[in-house]
């Protein structure tokens, strides 16, 4: 049988989607609250620093940023095919580089936090 | 991946319209984009952590653009939606067996929705939303 990566590409995707489900609305207000220029206790820098710094925080970190980009590259593809979009590939490749080199940055950011 | 590619010719690209099955569908794939863009901001802001405190606070007044406000509020309509369609299809998605029974969809689906709420209000209490200061 060849070997398919369809199973870790739908676990990501599958995964991604609950996390997405769960919490990005909620995070998505907490930074609307400092778009509108009131800092929520937590988001000032001393207390960021501090939970990234700390390992739990940067695996809380991580696994949120990596497995929505994952979620949103795999979706996408469907998203643009839905919207007349005939470029499956170049969609696939642009949003699983994005979201590979995210990941990748993702790790290289959170490591120069201590 | 498979030998034929699969292309369905549509008519337009506003083909979704039509019907709100159809819509409703396009609108919660479409939602994949504000979440991935959410992504990158959070993963901005890691970027602005290490750099230190200039670039942090660089990045929170970088929030309080026009566009970025514009951003929030399409986001949060976009992933609202995405969130309750979401769970509103778990039962379909991961049905629960008991014995020869299966679960009724509904207990899961509000599980889920629960789980949402707790989720949400912790996020918001823990990061400082509602309190003075």
């Amino acid at each position: 049988m060849a070997r398919s990566n369809k199973p870790l590409v739908w676990s990501l995707f599958a995964a991604g989607g609950t996390l997405a489900a769960l919490l990005v609305p909620a995070l998505v207000v907490v930074t609307l609250v400092v778009a509108y220029g009131y800092l929520p206790a937590a988001l000032d820098y001393q207390t960021m620093h501090a939970f990234a710094a700390n390992w739990l925080g940067k695996v809380i970190l991580f696994v949120v940023i990596a497995l929505c980009l994952w979620h949103a590259a795999h979706r996408l593809r469907t998203a643009l095919h839905g919207l007349g979009l005939r470029a499956d590939k170049w969609v696939a490749k642009a949003g699983y580089t994005v979201a590979g080199l995210g990941t990748v940055f993702a790790i290289v950011y959170l490591l120069q936090i201590h | 991946m498979n030998g034929r590619p699969y292309v369905r010719e549509v008519r337009t690209a506003s083909w979704y319209f039509g019907r709100w099955r159809d819509l409703h569908h396009m609108l919660n794939e479409i939602s994949s984009i504000f979440i991935g863009g959410y992504a990158l901001i959070l993963l901005w802001g890691v970027k602005s952590l290490a750099a230190g405190e200039q670039a942090y606070l660089a990045f929170l007044d970088g929030l309080t653009s026009p566009l970025s406000l514009t951003f929030h509020w399409v986001a949060l309509g976009f992933t609202l939606l995405n969130s309750v369609s979401w769970f509103g299809v778990t039962p379909k998605a991961m049905p629960v067996q008991i014995g020869d029974e299966f679960l009724p969809g509904h207990y899961i689906a509000i599980g889920h929705y629960v789980a949402w709420f707790c989720v949400s209000l912790v996020v918001l209490v823990v990061s400082g939303v509602f309190s003075n200061g």
